[in-house]
């Protein structure tokens, strides 16, 4: 059987025994210790019996606070994957000098930049930030759940089955060698005929449909779900920026589907939009794949504007300044989100005029956004600035966007753009973008709402460790970038001649390094927390004095959020209700309404990775098995009747009744 | 204004002179410009950037919880007239680096012809500029001289001071075009045209190299270019074409097929049209040229018969490969011989009007006798 390769390719594609890098030492090293890693896992959880636990009370949840922390840790663990190729990136470029080729050969090296790209973007920002909307944005709107408890469960799972395709690339034959946005002609079969491509279309497109399906939720969520009073005027900052950012999803990622769908066709079934031949037009694609890029880029950055005016307010002790100048400038930033995708290639040729337009709708841009800058400068004027972990992260990122927004508009000038772009100066300005504004945003929001998610602080003094190794770092790691760009060096070089860059590479492994034990930290902090936890807790449910609805009710918030609806009266709700003199009702409860919970978006996942796998490998029989099952499992569940039920009055009674205890506990 | 500029440029300058930074100290006039917009443009957003970071350390100290002399206004979240300022202050930094962007974009667009090779130095209409073309290989650099009549490969030569036109296409996947010390970078494209203009001012050898991954060789696709005076740059081209290679299209179908870390190398000779069959993708005897082929389907095209005008491919660049689903890929068969259509291109003869209405003859095509699929040919406008 074994030796008719007909019928093996009919089983297998093209999927062999040398599919698998067994001859490649880094790659089997990392497999060993995942598979340990793994296995260590699974027998701790077998040990303690967890996984019914985990089956019932987490993979099947649509509770969207367990989605949320869900998603949190898958990002988390994908973080430390980006990073280890990022690392590795940075240790063959500060070795691979004077004739030395460094450690890894060009077709190992590609690999690691396109996956450091895609899974940082993909698989570590949005589920972080998607996570955060999740947890949050229905506490503060006073909501129970989302609009769709159970597409959010779907949601979730498609992004985890996105990233877990982009991991078996990894031991499973390769990953794409194009870069992280794929460019054809380098992309299409002609010069990508490996199974690299296909990984990275179908993870991105499996992931994509959750992404989309999430933002089709919070929008609902947000436009329908409010707690009675609170008028779009009155909607925490940070939940405007999440309806900002899940509107810019609803309409960029079907952009990214067609245009990956283009391309599939092209390299599945030989059509000709983004061939050399044929009149298919590789310019098109750039287009295409950009009107979805770039707003993108504000897609992360938005809800950690949010963060940071949430958390400016917060520990200023004041309301934010000029609240309804920054919603306008949210908007802002939405709508010229899609005229500016053009400056990602200036030097593609367009003429001056079309150039001109983009670089000038490009700074146009960072008008609004200096206007919440100064807006979060003026909330800290005459406040009683409190430097928690939060507060930190927020005043590193005002101190280091800035640098990365004067670099951005100093790319949008189309005649600087002719000498700095592709250079390492452009990588230095997006890390500084992505790393002090979306990373640092979402560290500060991780400290802000970690106790009001598992009731508990994180730890201080390794959140300082962490936050001092990441700042310092990204200093150490990036700037020494900028100079090399200013020495005319271009991004994605594996080997160099000139020795005299040679020193600035190794600063920035230097910082690469600091960075990790920045990570190294922030595991340790959550480790030193997670044993610390009585002494870090958080009784009252509103550890910062917050000032919006998620702090009126229990850490970790009850099932189902909120026993009473709130009524809205202001913009800061929970500190207009504190002033107020609110008073927690202790009786009067009724049965409340919930979802169930379901198996199906973790079934669907797993059919898609399999569908995806198939497809990547040509497996024509499984791909289509797997298409009739989703299919199959989908109008099945539509004929499942048990959606909902009723946490009973006894039950909302028995919980109010131990936070009524608790914040007895902690008043005394 | 120059005073100030020249001091604004101090600290760039000593620390070029640290670390080599080329773009900050670039030999051709072009990139010198663009040097000084980024500075200008720096510049300028420092008056905004420099007082808001200054602020966030101020008010952050200032106001910081332990100090209880400070003021506190909890409830204070609006003033007009502070928001008027700091909507006002960048849209300020932003008209002007706006209209500094419109003039700079249009003075500094790559397509336009020179008209000055140093400040103050005007373009002397009597020098022609020198015409280079120019092909992104995987993984090296083609140079064609046409007026030489001489080609090289990773090495660039052109005499100070005066203008080069370079013409950039790809013959596979897309590169870019970047000499830092020269001018801003364009990228190349198969089946497309870029242009690019550009004038060395002082002689010197300086990299150049591709600005855009291009696959496993892109770390040594690099160049060398070479700024020299008339006097050398005649010399340097004698002995170009002292060599005895050609480059014709068999020469050239042999350096196209992928290669790392080449050497410069040298052709004494080059066969002419061999750009623009390179641009049109027909350098393989036999493939129809993308011009002709738009200006067929410009008049209507081949017909449901065109179809058939197909030839398997045996090579594209790397190997024969064509998506799973599809039928083994194919080129356009050319109608005229290679011979015609480059005479017909020396004559400057538009291929445009058809010299007689009879079906058209091609490889693949059906002979004249044969109905062709009862599709109804246009009538000939000539």
């Amino acid at each position: 059987m074994f030796d008719n390769p007909d019928l093996l390719k009919a089983v297998f594609g093209r999927l062999t025994l040398e599919s698998f890098p067994y001859h490649e030492p880094i790659l089997v090293g990392t497999f060993a210790m995942v598979a340990l890693g793994g296995l260590a896992l699974v027998g701790i959880l077998t040990y303690y019996r967890l996984w019914g636990y985990l089956w019932r009370e987490w993979f099947t949840s649509i509770d969207h606070k367990r989605i949320g922390i869900m998603y949190m840790i898958l990002g988390i663990v994908m973080l430390l994957r980006g990073f280890s190729d990022a690392i590795m990136m940075r240790l063959q470029q500060a070795i691979a000098f004077g004739g030395s080729e460094g450690y890894l050969p060009a077709h190992h090296y590609d690999q690691v930049f396109t996956a450091h790209g895609v899974i940082m973007i993909f698989f570590v920002a949005m589920p972080l930030v998607t996570g955060l909307m999740n947890f949050v944005v229905p506490l503060q709107i006073g909501a129970r759940d989302v609009s769709f408890p159970f597409l959010n469960n779907f949601s979730f799972w498609m992004t985890t089955a996105g990233a877990i395709l982009v991991m078996m690339s990894l031991f499973v034959g390769e990953f794409a060698k194009t870069g992280w946005l794929a460019y054809p002609p380098l992309s299409n079969i002609g010069y990508s005929p490996d199974v690299g491509v296909d990984y990275y279309i179908w993870a991105l497109q499996i992931a994509g449909i959750g992404t989309l399906l999430s933002g089709v939720n919070l929008v609902a969520t947000i436009v329908k779900m409010r707690a009675p009073g609170m008028t779009m005027m009155k909607l925490p900052v940070f939940t405007w920026t999440a309806l900002c950012t899940n509107v810019l999803i609803v309409a960029a990622f079907p952009v990214l589907t067609a245009v990956l769908a283009l391309l599939s066709l092209d390299r599945y079934v030989g059509t000709n939009f983004f061939t050399n031949d044929f009149g298919g037009n590789p310019m098109m694609y750039v287009n295409l794949i950009w009107i979805w890029g770039h707003p993108e880029v504000y897609i992360l950055i938005l809800p950690a504007f949010g963060i940071f005016s949430e958390v400016t307010s917060t520990f200023s002790g004041k309301r934010l300044f000029g609240y309804t100048s920054m919603v306008y400038a949210t908007v802002v930033i939405t709508i010229l989100a899609y005229l500016v995708w053009l400056h990602h290639f200036f030097t593609m040729g367009s003429g001056a005029s079309v150039n001109s337009f983009f670089g000038i709708t490009t700074m146009i841009i960072s008008i609004p956004t200096g206007a919440k800058i100064f807006n979060w400068l003026f909330t800290m004027y005459r406040g009683r600035i409190r430097f928690e972990l939060p507060m930190m992260w927020t005043i590193a990122f005002m101190l280091t966007f800035v640098i990365g927004g004067m670099t951005g508009v100093l790319l949008a000038v189309p005649p600087a753009d002719f000498v700095l772009h592709n250079s390492l100066f452009l990588v230095a300005h997006f890390h500084n973008v992505i790393i002090g504004g979306v990373l640092f945003g979402l560290f500060a929001g991780i400290s802000y709402w970690f106790p009001k998610a598992f009731g508990f602080k994180l730890d201080p003094f390794w959140g300082k460790m962490s936050f001092w190794f990441w700042v310092i770092g990204f200093y150490f790691a990036f700037m020494p970038l900028y100079v090399l760009g200013l020495m005319g060096v271009t991004r994605r070089l594996r080997v160099f001649n000139d020795p005299s860059l040679q020193i600035w590479f190794v600063i920035a492994a230097f910082g690469a390094v600091l960075i990790a034990i920045g990570i190294l930290s922030f595991l340790i902090q959550i480790y030193v927390s997670i044993r610390n936890r009585d002494k870090l807790a958080d009784l009252t449910g509103d550890p910062w004095d917050g000032r919006t609805l998620e702090w009126s009710t229990s850490s970790p918030p009850p099932a189902y959020n909120f026993a009473f609806t709130p009524v809205v009266h202001d913009l800061d709700a929970w500190h207009d209700m504190k002033r107020r003199g609110y008073i927690r009702p202790v009786d009067g409860f009724k049965p409340i309404h919930m979802p169930s919970n379901t198996g199906t978006g973790i079934i669907l996942a797993v059919l898609s990775i399999i569908f995806g796998f198939a497809m990547i490998w040509y497996i024509w029989w499984l791909a289509a098995f797997s298409f009739v099952a989703l299919l199959a499992v989908t109008i099945g569940h539509t004929f499942n009747y048990k959606r909902d039920f009723h946490i009973p009055a006894e039950e909302v009674v028995r919980t109010e009744g131990e936070r009524t205890a608790l914040l007895a506990g902690a008043a005394q | 204004m120059k005073r100030f500029l020249a001091v604004a440029i101090l600290p760039f300058l000593t620390m070029l002179t640290a670390c080599n930074a080329v773009v900050m100290s670039p030999s051709g006039d072009v990139a010198a410009q663009q040097r000084d917009l980024i500075v200008i443009s720096t510049i300028l957003m420092l008056i905004i950037i420099v007082p808001v970071m200054m602020l966030t350390v101020f008010f952050a100290w200032r106001y910081r919880q332990s100090n209880t002399e400070a003021r506190y206004e909890p409830d204070w979240d609006h003033s007009t007239q502070l928001e008027l300022i700091i909507w006002a202050a960048p849209l300020l930094i932003i008209i002007c680096l706006g209209a500094l962007t419109w003039m700079g974009t249009h003075l500094l667009d790559p397509y336009r012809p020179l008209d000055r090779i140093a400040p103050g130095k005007l373009v002397d209409k009597q020098i022609k500029p020198l015409q280079v073309e120019v092909v992104a290989l995987d993984w090296k650099w083609l140079f064609i001289y046409p007026e030489y009549g001489v080609a090289t490969v990773n090495e660039l030569a052109a005499p100070v001071d005066r203008p080069i036109d370079f013409r950039l296409t790809s013959s596979a996947v897309m590169n870019s075009f970047y000499i830092p010390a020269l001018a801003g970078q364009i990228y190349t494209m198969p089946g497309m045209q870029t242009k690019l203009s550009a004038v060395i001012n002082h002689p010197g050898t300086f990299e150049g190299f591709s600005a855009n991954y291009s696959g496993a060789g892109f770390s040594g696709m690099k160049f060398a270019f070479l700024g020299l005076s008339d006097a050398d740059f005649d010399k340097w081209m004698t002995d170009v074409k002292s060599q005895g290679d050609k480059l014709d299209r068999n020469a050239y179908l042999e350096l196209e097929r992928p290669s790392e870390n080449e050497p410069a190398r040298r052709y004494g000779s080059v066969e002419t049209q061999l750009f623009t069959a390179v641009l049109n993708r027909c350098v393989e005897l036999g493939k129809m040229c993308m011009d002709e082929m738009s200006s067929i389907d410009a008049k209507g095209g081949l017909g449901l018969a065109g179809i058939n005008n197909v030839h398997p491919l045996e090579y594209d660049k790397y190997t024969r490969r064509g998506a799973i689903f599809a039928p083994p890929a194919t080129y356009v068969a050319r109608i005229c011989t290679t011979e015609e259509e480059e005479r017909m291109r020396a004559s400057g003869q538009p291929l445009l009007s058809p010299r007689d209405t009879s079906p058209i003859l091609g490889a693949g095509l059906p002979r004249p006798s044969a109905p062709l699929f009862g599709v109804q040919r246009r009538p000939s406008n000539s």
